[in-house]
Protein backbone atom coordinates (compact mmCIF):
# COMPACT_ATOMS: atom_id res chain seq x y z
CA UNK A 1 0.00 0.00 0.00
CA UNK A 2 1.34 3.40 0.88
CA UNK A 3 4.45 1.70 2.12
CA UNK A 4 5.18 0.40 -1.34
CA UNK A 5 4.01 3.39 -3.33
CA UNK A 6 6.22 5.57 -1.23
CA UNK A 7 9.24 3.46 -1.83
CA UNK A 8 10.19 5.09 -5.11
CA UNK A 9 12.66 2.99 -7.00
CA UNK A 10 11.76 -0.10 -5.08
CA UNK A 11 8.03 0.04 -5.77
CA UNK A 12 8.47 -1.89 -9.00
CA UNK A 13 10.29 -4.66 -7.24
CA UNK A 14 7.78 -4.97 -4.45
CA UNK A 15 5.48 -7.90 -5.00
CA UNK A 16 1.83 -7.05 -5.26
CA UNK A 17 0.22 -10.33 -4.38
CA UNK A 18 0.15 -11.91 -0.96
CA UNK A 19 -2.03 -9.99 1.41
CA UNK A 20 -0.01 -11.15 4.36
CA UNK A 21 3.06 -9.42 3.11
CA UNK A 22 1.09 -6.25 2.51
CA UNK A 23 -0.33 -6.26 5.97
CA UNK A 24 3.10 -6.96 7.38
CA UNK A 25 4.46 -3.93 5.62
CA UNK A 26 1.55 -1.66 6.39
CA UNK A 27 1.33 -1.50 10.13
CA UNK A 28 3.85 0.88 11.51
CA UNK A 29 4.38 3.05 14.51
CA UNK A 30 5.11 0.01 16.57
CA UNK A 31 5.21 0.47 20.31
CA UNK A 32 4.01 4.02 20.03
CA UNK A 33 1.84 5.57 22.67
CA UNK A 34 0.33 2.72 24.56
CA UNK A 35 -2.44 4.94 25.83
CA UNK A 36 -3.74 5.44 22.31
CA UNK A 37 -4.20 1.68 22.19
CA UNK A 38 -1.71 1.16 19.37
CA UNK A 39 0.56 -1.08 21.31
CA UNK A 40 0.56 -3.88 18.77
CA UNK A 41 3.07 -4.68 16.07
CA UNK A 42 4.58 -7.83 17.36
CA UNK A 43 5.93 -6.06 20.36
CA UNK A 44 3.15 -6.31 22.91
CA UNK A 45 0.90 -8.92 24.42
CA UNK A 46 -2.16 -7.51 22.81
CA UNK A 47 -2.61 -8.25 19.17
CA UNK A 48 -3.00 -4.53 18.50
CA UNK A 49 -3.22 -3.76 14.80
CA UNK A 50 -1.57 -7.00 13.70
CA UNK A 51 -3.60 -9.21 11.38
CA UNK A 52 -4.57 -12.44 13.14
CA UNK A 53 -2.55 -14.73 10.90
CA UNK A 54 0.63 -12.76 11.63
CA UNK A 55 -0.15 -12.49 15.35
CA UNK A 56 -0.50 -16.26 15.51
CA UNK A 57 2.97 -16.60 14.03
CA UNK A 58 4.74 -14.13 16.29
CA UNK A 59 2.98 -14.27 19.63
CA UNK A 60 5.14 -17.09 20.97
CA UNK A 61 8.30 -16.25 19.03
CA UNK A 62 10.76 -14.58 21.38
CA UNK A 63 12.75 -13.00 18.56
CA UNK A 64 9.82 -11.63 16.61
CA UNK A 65 7.87 -10.34 19.61
CA UNK A 66 9.58 -8.23 22.25
CA UNK A 67 6.85 -9.05 24.73
CA UNK A 68 7.08 -12.80 24.04
CA UNK A 69 10.80 -12.77 24.76
CA UNK A 70 10.14 -12.27 28.46
CA UNK A 71 8.16 -15.54 28.52
CA UNK A 72 9.24 -17.89 25.74
CA UNK A 73 12.55 -19.52 24.99
CA UNK A 74 14.31 -20.46 21.77
CA UNK A 75 17.10 -22.77 20.83
CA UNK A 76 19.61 -22.96 18.02
CA UNK A 77 21.18 -26.17 16.80
CA UNK A 78 24.64 -25.89 15.31
CA UNK A 79 24.20 -28.17 12.30
CA UNK A 80 25.44 -25.68 9.69
CA UNK A 81 29.18 -25.13 10.05
CA UNK A 82 30.02 -24.11 6.47
CA UNK A 83 29.71 -20.56 5.22
CA UNK A 84 29.73 -19.13 1.71
CA UNK A 85 30.87 -15.60 2.45
CA UNK A 86 33.49 -13.92 4.61
CA UNK A 87 32.54 -10.97 6.83
CA UNK A 88 35.06 -8.64 8.42
CA UNK A 89 33.35 -8.95 11.81
CA UNK A 90 33.49 -12.73 11.88
CA UNK A 91 36.27 -15.10 12.83
CA UNK A 92 35.15 -18.69 12.84
CA UNK A 93 38.30 -20.02 14.48
CA UNK A 94 37.45 -18.60 17.86
CA UNK A 95 35.43 -21.02 19.93
CA UNK A 96 34.86 -20.59 23.61
CA UNK A 97 32.05 -21.73 25.87
CA UNK A 98 32.30 -18.48 27.81
CA UNK A 99 31.63 -16.29 24.87
CA UNK A 100 28.28 -15.43 23.47
CA UNK A 101 28.16 -13.94 20.00
CA UNK A 102 27.04 -15.08 16.54
CA UNK A 103 29.25 -17.53 14.68
CA UNK A 104 30.55 -19.04 17.89
CA UNK A 105 29.64 -22.57 18.88
CA UNK A 106 31.13 -25.23 21.11
CA UNK A 107 30.35 -28.33 19.07
CA UNK A 108 28.63 -29.01 15.79
CA UNK A 109 25.81 -31.51 15.60
CA UNK A 110 24.52 -33.98 13.05
CA UNK A 111 20.81 -33.66 12.18
CA UNK A 112 20.10 -36.74 14.30
CA UNK A 113 21.92 -35.32 17.33
CA UNK A 114 20.11 -32.04 16.77
CA UNK A 115 16.67 -33.68 16.99
CA UNK A 116 17.68 -35.44 20.19
CA UNK A 117 18.78 -32.10 21.60
CA UNK A 118 15.51 -30.42 20.59
CA UNK A 119 13.49 -33.12 22.37
CA UNK A 120 15.66 -32.97 25.49
CA UNK A 121 15.37 -29.20 25.67
CA UNK A 122 11.62 -29.28 24.94
CA UNK A 123 11.30 -31.64 27.91
CA UNK A 124 13.45 -29.53 30.25
CA UNK A 125 12.15 -26.12 29.12
CA UNK A 126 8.45 -26.42 28.18
CA UNK A 127 8.28 -22.75 27.15
CA UNK A 128 10.84 -23.41 24.40
CA UNK A 129 8.74 -22.70 21.31
CA UNK A 130 11.20 -21.97 18.52
CA UNK A 131 14.00 -23.90 16.88
CA UNK A 132 16.38 -21.88 14.77
CA UNK A 133 19.29 -22.84 12.58
CA UNK A 134 21.71 -19.97 12.49
CA UNK A 135 25.05 -21.47 11.76
CA UNK A 136 27.71 -21.31 13.09
CA UNK A 137 28.24 -20.82 9.34
CA UNK A 138 25.25 -20.12 7.11
CA UNK A 139 22.11 -22.27 7.32
CA UNK A 140 21.70 -22.31 3.52
CA UNK A 141 25.35 -23.02 2.79
CA UNK A 142 24.61 -26.41 4.40
CA UNK A 143 21.22 -27.10 2.80
CA UNK A 144 21.27 -30.88 3.21
CA UNK A 145 21.97 -30.76 6.97
CA UNK A 146 19.67 -27.80 7.59
CA UNK A 147 16.61 -29.18 5.82
CA UNK A 148 17.16 -32.70 7.12
CA UNK A 149 17.14 -31.31 10.66
CA UNK A 150 13.94 -29.37 10.04
CA UNK A 151 12.29 -32.43 8.51
CA UNK A 152 13.17 -34.61 11.51
CA UNK A 153 12.12 -31.99 14.06
CA UNK A 154 8.80 -31.29 12.32
CA UNK A 155 8.01 -34.98 12.61
CA UNK A 156 9.18 -35.44 16.21
CA UNK A 157 8.00 -32.14 17.74
CA UNK A 158 5.23 -30.67 15.59
CA UNK A 159 4.42 -27.74 17.91
CA UNK A 160 7.85 -26.17 17.61
CA UNK A 161 8.18 -23.29 15.18
CA UNK A 162 10.99 -23.53 12.65
CA UNK A 163 13.18 -20.61 11.89
CA UNK A 164 16.36 -20.03 9.92
CA UNK A 165 18.94 -17.35 9.57
CA UNK A 166 21.02 -16.71 6.46
CA UNK A 167 23.28 -14.19 4.77
CA UNK A 168 20.95 -14.51 1.77
CA UNK A 169 23.51 -15.50 -0.88
CA UNK A 170 21.95 -18.93 -1.44
CA UNK A 171 18.43 -17.89 -0.47
CA UNK A 172 16.79 -17.60 -3.92
CA UNK A 173 17.78 -21.23 -4.66
CA UNK A 174 15.96 -22.62 -1.63
CA UNK A 175 12.66 -20.74 -1.49
CA UNK A 176 10.51 -23.72 -2.45
CA UNK A 177 12.23 -25.99 0.07
CA UNK A 178 11.72 -23.38 2.79
CA UNK A 179 8.00 -23.23 2.00
CA UNK A 180 7.76 -27.02 1.84
CA UNK A 181 9.60 -27.40 5.17
CA UNK A 182 6.97 -25.20 6.85
CA UNK A 183 9.56 -22.71 8.02
CA UNK A 184 7.63 -19.77 9.46
CA UNK A 185 10.36 -17.23 9.88
CA UNK A 186 13.51 -16.36 7.97
CA UNK A 187 16.13 -13.86 9.05
CA UNK A 188 18.42 -12.33 6.44
CA UNK A 189 21.48 -10.36 7.47
CA UNK A 190 21.73 -7.32 5.20
CA UNK A 191 24.41 -4.81 6.14
CA UNK A 192 24.39 -2.74 2.96
CA UNK A 193 22.51 -2.28 -0.29
CA UNK A 194 25.25 -0.19 -1.86
CA UNK A 195 28.01 -2.49 -3.17
CA UNK A 196 30.66 0.17 -2.48
CA UNK A 197 29.77 -0.04 1.21
CA UNK A 198 29.27 -3.80 1.09
CA UNK A 199 32.81 -4.23 -0.22
CA UNK A 200 34.13 -2.71 3.02
CA UNK A 201 32.27 -5.36 5.03
CA UNK A 202 32.61 -8.50 2.88
CA UNK A 203 36.09 -9.34 1.55
CA UNK A 204 34.78 -12.23 -0.56
CA UNK A 205 31.91 -14.53 -1.41
CA UNK A 206 31.86 -18.03 -2.88
CA UNK A 207 29.15 -18.19 -5.52
CA UNK A 208 28.49 -20.60 -8.36
CA UNK A 209 31.85 -22.34 -7.97
CA UNK A 210 33.86 -19.13 -7.92
CA UNK A 211 35.32 -16.81 -5.35
CA UNK A 212 34.37 -13.19 -5.99
CA UNK A 213 35.98 -10.24 -4.22
CA UNK A 214 35.46 -6.50 -3.86
CA UNK A 215 32.50 -4.71 -5.39
CA UNK A 216 31.59 -7.67 -7.61
CA UNK A 217 31.16 -9.82 -4.53
CA UNK A 218 29.11 -7.21 -2.69
CA UNK A 219 26.88 -6.60 -5.71
CA UNK A 220 26.05 -10.28 -6.16
CA UNK A 221 25.35 -10.64 -2.45
CA UNK A 222 23.08 -7.58 -2.28
CA UNK A 223 21.12 -8.64 -5.37
CA UNK A 224 20.60 -12.14 -4.04
CA UNK A 225 19.59 -10.90 -0.57
CA UNK A 226 16.96 -8.50 -1.88
CA UNK A 227 15.70 -11.03 -4.42
CA UNK A 228 15.38 -13.66 -1.70
CA UNK A 229 13.52 -11.25 0.59
CA UNK A 230 11.03 -10.43 -2.18
CA UNK A 231 10.46 -14.10 -2.97
CA UNK A 232 9.80 -14.95 0.69
CA UNK A 233 7.46 -11.99 1.15
CA UNK A 234 5.47 -13.08 -1.91
CA UNK A 235 4.97 -16.45 -0.25
CA UNK A 236 3.85 -14.99 3.06
CA UNK A 237 6.88 -16.04 5.08
CA UNK A 238 7.73 -13.55 7.80
CA UNK A 239 11.15 -12.04 7.29
CA UNK A 240 13.34 -10.27 9.76
CA UNK A 241 16.34 -8.34 8.52
CA UNK A 242 19.42 -8.16 10.72
CA UNK A 243 21.95 -5.39 10.17
CA UNK A 244 25.21 -4.86 11.98
CA UNK A 245 25.82 -1.19 12.74
CA UNK A 246 29.45 -0.36 11.94
CA UNK A 247 30.32 3.26 12.75
CA UNK A 248 31.70 5.25 9.77
CA UNK A 249 31.08 2.33 7.40
CA UNK A 250 27.34 1.67 7.22
CA UNK A 251 25.79 3.59 10.14
CA UNK A 252 24.22 6.35 8.02
CA UNK A 253 23.52 3.93 5.19
CA UNK A 254 21.35 1.64 7.35
CA UNK A 255 18.49 4.14 7.05
CA UNK A 256 18.54 3.37 3.29
CA UNK A 257 18.75 -0.35 4.00
CA UNK A 258 15.74 0.03 6.27
CA UNK A 259 13.70 1.65 3.48
CA UNK A 260 14.76 -0.97 0.94
CA UNK A 261 13.85 -3.96 3.09
CA UNK A 262 10.59 -2.43 4.22
CA UNK A 263 9.63 -1.89 0.58
CA UNK A 264 10.24 -5.57 -0.03
CA UNK A 265 7.96 -6.66 2.78
CA UNK A 266 10.33 -7.29 5.68
CA UNK A 267 8.36 -7.61 8.91
CA UNK A 268 10.99 -6.53 11.39
CA UNK A 269 14.38 -4.80 11.27
CA UNK A 270 17.01 -5.65 13.85
CA UNK A 271 19.92 -3.21 13.94
CA UNK A 272 22.64 -4.65 16.16
CA UNK A 273 25.85 -3.05 17.40
CA UNK A 274 29.12 -4.32 15.93
CA UNK A 275 30.89 -6.57 18.42
CA UNK A 276 34.56 -5.89 17.91
CA UNK A 277 37.57 -6.54 20.09
CA UNK A 278 41.15 -7.41 19.10
CA UNK A 279 40.98 -10.74 20.96
CA UNK A 280 38.18 -11.93 18.64
CA UNK A 281 40.74 -11.97 15.83
CA UNK A 282 38.33 -10.46 13.29
CA UNK A 283 39.47 -7.98 10.63
CA UNK A 284 37.47 -5.22 12.32
CA UNK A 285 38.71 -6.24 15.77
CA UNK A 286 42.34 -6.20 14.66
CA UNK A 287 42.20 -2.92 12.75
CA UNK A 288 40.59 -1.08 15.65
CA UNK A 289 37.13 -0.62 14.13
CA UNK A 290 34.95 0.38 17.08
CA UNK A 291 31.35 -0.54 17.77
CA UNK A 292 28.65 2.10 18.38
CA UNK A 293 27.79 3.55 21.80
CA UNK A 294 24.40 2.86 23.34
CA UNK A 295 23.08 6.27 22.32
CA UNK A 296 24.40 6.03 18.75
CA UNK A 297 22.58 2.72 18.38
CA UNK A 298 19.37 4.06 19.91
CA UNK A 299 19.43 7.18 17.71
CA UNK A 300 19.68 5.03 14.57
CA UNK A 301 16.97 2.64 15.77
CA UNK A 302 14.72 5.59 16.60
CA UNK A 303 15.34 7.07 13.14
CA UNK A 304 14.22 3.84 11.48
CA UNK A 305 11.26 3.26 13.77
CA UNK A 306 7.97 4.65 12.60
CA UNK A 307 8.95 3.43 9.15
CA UNK A 308 8.84 -0.18 10.31
CA UNK A 309 9.01 -2.40 13.40
CA UNK A 310 12.39 -2.37 15.05
CA UNK A 311 13.71 -5.24 17.10
CA UNK A 312 15.60 -4.01 20.12
CA UNK A 313 15.76 -7.09 22.28
CA UNK A 314 18.30 -9.07 20.25
CA UNK A 315 21.14 -10.49 22.36
CA UNK A 316 23.27 -11.46 19.34
CA UNK A 317 23.27 -15.02 20.57
CA UNK A 318 25.41 -18.02 19.78
CA UNK A 319 24.60 -20.52 17.06
CA UNK A 320 23.93 -23.06 19.83
CA UNK A 321 22.11 -20.81 22.31
CA UNK A 322 19.38 -22.34 24.47
CA UNK A 323 16.88 -20.65 26.75
CA UNK A 324 15.13 -17.34 27.20
CA UNK A 325 16.78 -14.70 25.05
CA UNK A 326 18.39 -13.00 28.05
CA UNK A 327 19.98 -16.21 29.25
CA UNK A 328 22.15 -18.85 27.64
CA UNK A 329 21.82 -22.37 28.95
CA UNK A 330 23.76 -23.98 26.10
CA UNK A 331 26.36 -25.31 28.53
CA UNK A 332 23.72 -27.51 30.19
CA UNK A 333 22.95 -29.28 26.92
CA UNK A 334 26.26 -30.52 25.56
CA UNK A 335 26.14 -33.61 23.33
CA UNK A 336 27.33 -35.78 26.21
CA UNK A 337 24.61 -34.39 28.43
CA UNK A 338 21.77 -34.76 25.94
CA UNK A 339 22.57 -38.39 25.42
CA UNK A 340 22.13 -38.95 29.16
CA UNK A 341 19.10 -36.73 29.71
CA UNK A 342 15.58 -38.10 29.48
CA UNK A 343 13.05 -37.24 26.79
CA UNK A 344 9.43 -36.86 27.77
CA UNK A 345 8.14 -34.79 24.93
CA UNK A 346 4.46 -34.46 25.53
CA UNK A 347 2.29 -32.06 23.55
CA UNK A 348 -0.42 -31.84 26.21
CA UNK A 349 1.99 -30.97 29.03
CA UNK A 350 3.70 -28.38 26.87
CA UNK A 351 0.38 -26.83 25.93
CA UNK A 352 -0.79 -26.72 29.56
CA UNK A 353 2.44 -25.02 30.59
CA UNK A 354 2.21 -22.49 27.78
CA UNK A 355 -1.41 -21.75 28.64
CA UNK A 356 -0.23 -20.79 32.12
CA UNK A 357 2.37 -18.52 30.57
CA UNK A 358 -0.37 -16.88 28.50
CA UNK A 359 -2.38 -16.25 31.68
CA UNK A 360 0.68 -14.61 33.25
CA UNK A 361 1.11 -12.41 30.21
CA UNK A 362 -2.51 -11.32 30.34
CA UNK A 363 -2.25 -10.32 34.02
CA UNK A 364 0.83 -8.23 33.32
CA UNK A 365 -0.96 -6.40 30.50
CA UNK A 366 -4.00 -5.63 32.65
CA UNK A 367 -1.71 -4.23 35.36
CA UNK A 368 0.00 -2.03 32.84
CA UNK A 369 -3.22 -0.77 31.30
CA UNK A 370 -4.54 0.21 34.72
CA UNK A 371 -1.41 2.17 35.46
CA UNK A 372 -1.46 3.89 32.10
CA UNK A 373 -4.99 5.19 32.57
CA UNK A 374 -3.53 7.31 35.37
CA UNK A 375 -1.50 9.13 32.75
CA UNK A 376 -4.50 9.74 30.53
CA UNK A 377 -4.68 13.48 31.09
CA UNK A 378 -0.99 14.08 31.52
CA UNK A 379 1.67 14.90 29.01
CA UNK A 380 5.26 15.81 29.66
CA UNK A 381 8.25 16.24 27.37
CA UNK A 382 10.42 14.45 29.91
CA UNK A 383 11.72 11.01 28.91
CA UNK A 384 14.06 8.99 31.06
CA UNK A 385 15.79 5.63 30.68
CA UNK A 386 15.77 3.08 33.48
CA UNK A 387 17.60 -0.23 33.80
CA UNK A 388 15.86 -3.35 35.12
CA UNK A 389 17.32 -6.57 36.56
CA UNK A 390 15.05 -9.43 35.51
CA UNK A 391 15.11 -13.19 35.11
CA UNK A 392 12.05 -13.11 32.85
CA UNK A 393 8.25 -13.31 33.07
CA UNK A 394 8.13 -9.50 32.86
CA UNK A 395 9.04 -9.13 36.55
CA UNK A 396 11.69 -7.24 38.49
CA UNK A 397 13.03 -10.45 39.95
CA UNK A 398 16.83 -10.43 39.77
CA UNK A 399 19.36 -9.24 42.35
CA UNK A 400 21.68 -6.45 41.24
CA UNK A 401 24.71 -8.60 41.99
CA UNK A 402 23.46 -11.57 39.96
CA UNK A 403 22.35 -9.74 36.83
CA UNK A 404 24.09 -10.78 33.61
CA UNK A 405 22.32 -7.98 31.84
CA UNK A 406 19.99 -5.07 32.47
CA UNK A 407 16.94 -4.41 30.34
CA UNK A 408 16.50 -0.76 29.48
CA UNK A 409 13.12 0.98 29.27
CA UNK A 410 12.35 4.47 28.07
CA UNK A 411 9.70 6.05 30.29
CA UNK A 412 7.44 8.85 29.13
CA UNK A 413 3.84 9.80 29.68
CA UNK A 414 3.09 7.44 26.76
CA UNK A 415 4.24 4.48 28.83
CA UNK A 416 7.25 2.26 29.29
CA UNK A 417 8.96 1.25 26.07
CA UNK A 418 11.59 -1.47 25.95
CA UNK A 419 14.58 -0.06 24.07
CA UNK A 420 17.32 -2.59 24.64
CA UNK A 421 19.56 -4.35 27.08
CA UNK A 422 23.06 -3.96 28.44
CA UNK A 423 25.14 -7.02 29.01
CA UNK A 424 27.42 -6.86 32.05
CA UNK A 425 29.78 -9.08 33.97
CA UNK A 426 28.04 -10.42 37.05
CA UNK A 427 28.95 -8.13 39.96
CA UNK A 428 28.68 -10.66 42.73
CA UNK A 429 31.01 -13.69 42.60
CA UNK A 430 31.00 -16.16 45.47
CA UNK A 431 29.18 -13.69 47.66
CA UNK A 432 31.66 -10.85 47.15
CA UNK A 433 31.26 -7.82 44.95
CA UNK A 434 34.06 -6.77 42.60
CA UNK A 435 34.75 -3.06 42.40
CA UNK A 436 36.13 -3.18 38.83
CA UNK A 437 33.00 -4.85 37.68
CA UNK A 438 30.84 -2.29 39.41
CA UNK A 439 32.42 0.55 37.46
CA UNK A 440 31.92 -1.42 34.22
CA UNK A 441 28.26 -1.93 35.11
CA UNK A 442 27.87 1.76 35.85
CA UNK A 443 29.41 2.64 32.46
CA UNK A 444 26.99 0.20 30.82
CA UNK A 445 23.88 1.84 32.29
CA UNK A 446 25.28 5.34 32.56
CA UNK A 447 22.44 6.79 30.47
CA UNK A 448 19.82 5.54 32.96
CA UNK A 449 18.24 7.59 35.73
CA UNK A 450 17.45 4.54 37.90
CA UNK A 451 18.07 0.83 38.16
CA UNK A 452 15.26 -1.47 39.33
CA UNK A 453 16.32 -4.58 41.20
CA UNK A 454 14.84 -7.26 43.45
CA UNK A 455 17.64 -6.70 45.96
CA UNK A 456 20.90 -4.77 46.22
CA UNK A 457 23.72 -4.54 48.74
CA UNK A 458 24.76 -1.39 50.58
CA UNK A 459 28.06 -0.82 48.79
CA UNK A 460 26.89 -0.92 45.18
CA UNK A 461 23.87 1.12 46.28
CA UNK A 462 25.96 4.04 47.49
CA UNK A 463 28.24 3.89 44.44
CA UNK A 464 25.25 3.98 42.11
CA UNK A 465 23.85 6.99 43.94
CA UNK A 466 27.24 8.69 43.62
CA UNK A 467 27.11 8.03 39.87
CA UNK A 468 23.68 9.65 39.73
CA UNK A 469 21.75 6.40 39.18
CA UNK A 470 18.96 5.79 41.69
CA UNK A 471 18.82 2.17 42.91
CA UNK A 472 15.16 1.16 43.28
CA UNK A 473 14.37 -2.04 45.20
CA UNK A 474 10.87 -1.33 46.46
CA UNK A 475 9.17 -3.04 43.48
CA UNK A 476 10.82 -6.43 43.99
CA UNK A 477 8.98 -9.23 42.15
CA UNK A 478 6.44 -6.85 40.63
CA UNK A 479 5.70 -6.20 36.94
CA UNK A 480 8.39 -4.20 35.16
CA UNK A 481 6.23 -1.88 33.12
CA UNK A 482 3.70 -1.14 35.82
CA UNK A 483 6.38 -0.50 38.47
CA UNK A 484 8.56 1.69 36.30
CA UNK A 485 5.54 3.81 35.38
CA UNK A 486 4.54 4.22 39.03
CA UNK A 487 8.12 5.29 39.75
CA UNK A 488 8.13 7.65 36.75
CA UNK A 489 4.91 9.30 37.91
CA UNK A 490 6.41 10.07 41.28
CA UNK A 491 9.57 11.28 39.52
CA UNK A 492 7.48 13.72 37.45
CA UNK A 493 5.71 14.87 40.60
CA UNK A 494 9.05 15.54 42.28
CA UNK A 495 10.24 17.50 39.24
CA UNK A 496 7.00 19.50 39.27
CA UNK A 497 7.28 20.31 42.96
CA UNK A 498 10.91 21.28 42.56
CA UNK A 499 12.26 18.48 44.81
CA UNK A 500 14.22 17.06 41.89
CA UNK A 501 15.95 18.88 39.07
CA UNK A 502 15.51 16.86 35.85
CA UNK A 503 18.80 16.46 34.05
CA UNK A 504 19.69 14.58 30.88
CA UNK A 505 22.05 11.64 31.42
CA UNK A 506 25.12 10.95 29.28
CA UNK A 507 25.91 8.06 26.96
CA UNK A 508 26.62 4.45 27.88
CA UNK A 509 29.09 1.87 26.63
CA UNK A 510 28.07 -1.35 24.88
CA UNK A 511 30.05 -4.25 26.28
CA UNK A 512 32.42 -5.73 23.66
CA UNK A 513 34.37 -8.48 25.32
CA UNK A 514 33.58 -12.11 25.92
CA UNK A 515 31.50 -13.04 28.93
CA UNK A 516 34.00 -13.70 31.67
CA UNK A 517 31.78 -15.93 33.74
CA UNK A 518 30.04 -18.86 32.09
CA UNK A 519 26.51 -17.85 31.27
CA UNK B 1 49.76 -31.87 -8.10
CA UNK B 2 47.24 -32.56 -5.37
CA UNK B 3 46.13 -30.18 -2.65
CA UNK B 4 46.37 -30.87 1.05
CA UNK B 5 44.68 -29.30 4.06
CA UNK B 6 46.84 -27.95 6.85
CA UNK B 7 45.13 -29.58 9.82
CA UNK B 8 46.18 -27.01 12.41
CA UNK B 9 44.40 -24.28 10.44
CA UNK B 10 41.31 -26.24 9.44
CA UNK B 11 38.20 -25.02 11.32
CA UNK B 12 36.42 -28.22 10.32
CA UNK B 13 33.60 -26.15 8.82
CA UNK B 14 33.02 -28.73 6.06
CA UNK B 15 32.55 -26.09 3.33
CA UNK B 16 35.03 -27.84 1.02
CA UNK B 17 33.67 -31.37 1.37
CA UNK B 18 30.54 -31.26 -0.84
CA UNK B 19 32.25 -29.02 -3.41
CA UNK B 20 35.00 -31.44 -4.41
CA UNK B 21 34.20 -32.84 -7.87
CA UNK B 22 36.30 -35.92 -7.13
CA UNK B 23 34.79 -36.69 -3.72
CA UNK B 24 38.34 -36.61 -2.38
CA UNK B 25 37.61 -34.76 0.86
CA UNK B 26 36.46 -36.33 4.11
CA UNK B 27 36.55 -35.66 7.84
CA UNK B 28 39.24 -37.40 9.85
CA UNK B 29 40.12 -36.79 13.47
CA UNK B 30 38.47 -33.40 13.83
CA UNK B 31 39.69 -31.86 10.58
CA UNK B 32 39.24 -32.49 6.89
CA UNK B 33 41.69 -34.29 4.64
CA UNK B 34 42.17 -34.56 0.88
CA UNK B 35 42.90 -37.95 -0.60
CA UNK B 36 45.94 -37.16 -2.74
CA UNK B 37 45.31 -39.83 -5.36
CA UNK B 38 41.85 -38.45 -6.12
CA UNK B 39 42.66 -34.73 -6.26
CA UNK B 40 42.85 -33.21 -9.75
CA UNK B 41 43.02 -29.57 -8.59
CA UNK B 42 39.59 -29.28 -10.21
CA UNK B 43 41.21 -29.12 -13.66
CA UNK B 44 38.55 -29.94 -16.20
CA UNK B 45 35.79 -29.25 -13.69
CA UNK B 46 36.08 -25.65 -12.56
CA UNK B 47 38.18 -22.54 -13.15
CA UNK B 48 39.62 -22.62 -9.66
CA UNK B 49 40.21 -25.30 -7.03
CA UNK B 50 36.94 -25.42 -5.10
CA UNK B 51 38.44 -26.18 -1.70
CA UNK B 52 40.76 -23.20 -1.97
CA UNK B 53 37.99 -20.85 -3.11
CA UNK B 54 35.55 -21.85 -0.37
CA UNK B 55 37.96 -22.21 2.57
CA UNK B 56 37.44 -19.49 5.22
CA UNK B 57 41.08 -19.58 6.33
CA UNK B 58 43.60 -18.37 3.75
CA UNK B 59 46.53 -20.68 2.91
CA UNK B 60 44.91 -23.73 4.46
CA UNK B 61 44.23 -25.70 1.26
CA UNK B 62 47.67 -25.70 -0.37
CA UNK B 63 49.66 -27.67 -2.92
CA UNK B 64 51.31 -30.58 -1.14
CA UNK B 65 54.98 -29.97 -1.82
CA UNK B 66 56.12 -32.82 0.42
CA UNK B 67 55.41 -35.33 -2.31
CA UNK B 68 58.52 -36.98 -3.82
CA UNK B 69 58.01 -35.28 -7.17
CA UNK B 70 58.59 -31.86 -5.56
CA UNK B 71 61.79 -32.88 -3.86
CA UNK B 72 65.08 -31.89 -5.46
CA UNK B 73 66.65 -34.92 -7.17
CA UNK B 74 69.29 -36.51 -5.01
Amino acid sequence: MSAMVGSGGYAKAAPDNGTMMQSAAEHKGCRTAAKTAQAGCGSRTSQGDLPSEIWEKVKKHPCYSEEAHHHYARMHVAVAPACNIQCNYCNRKYDCANESRPGVVSEKLTPEQAVRKVLVVATAIPQMTVLGIAGPGDALANPAKTFKTFELVAKAAPDIKLCLSTNGLALPDHIDTIVRSRIDHVTITINAIDPEIGAKIYPWIFFSHKRYTGIDAARILTDRQLQGLEMLSERGILCKVNSVMIPHINDQHLVEVNKAVKARGAFLHNIMPLISAPEHGTVFGLNGQRGPSAQELKTLQDACEGKMNMMRHCRQCRADAVGLIGEDRSAEFSTDQIMKMGVKYDLATRKAYQDRVEDERAVSVVALQQELTQFAAETSAIKVLVAVATKGAGLINEHFGHAKEFQVYELSTSGAKFIGHRRVDVYCQDGYGEEDRLSTIIRGIHDCHAVFVAKIGGCPKSNLIKAGIEPVDQYAHEFIEKSTIVWFRSYLDKVKSGDVQHEERGDAAIRQGALISAA
Amino acid sequence: MPFKIIASQCTSCSACEPLCPNVAISEKGGSFVIEATKCTECIGHFDEPQCVAACPVDNTCVIDTSLPRYQAPA
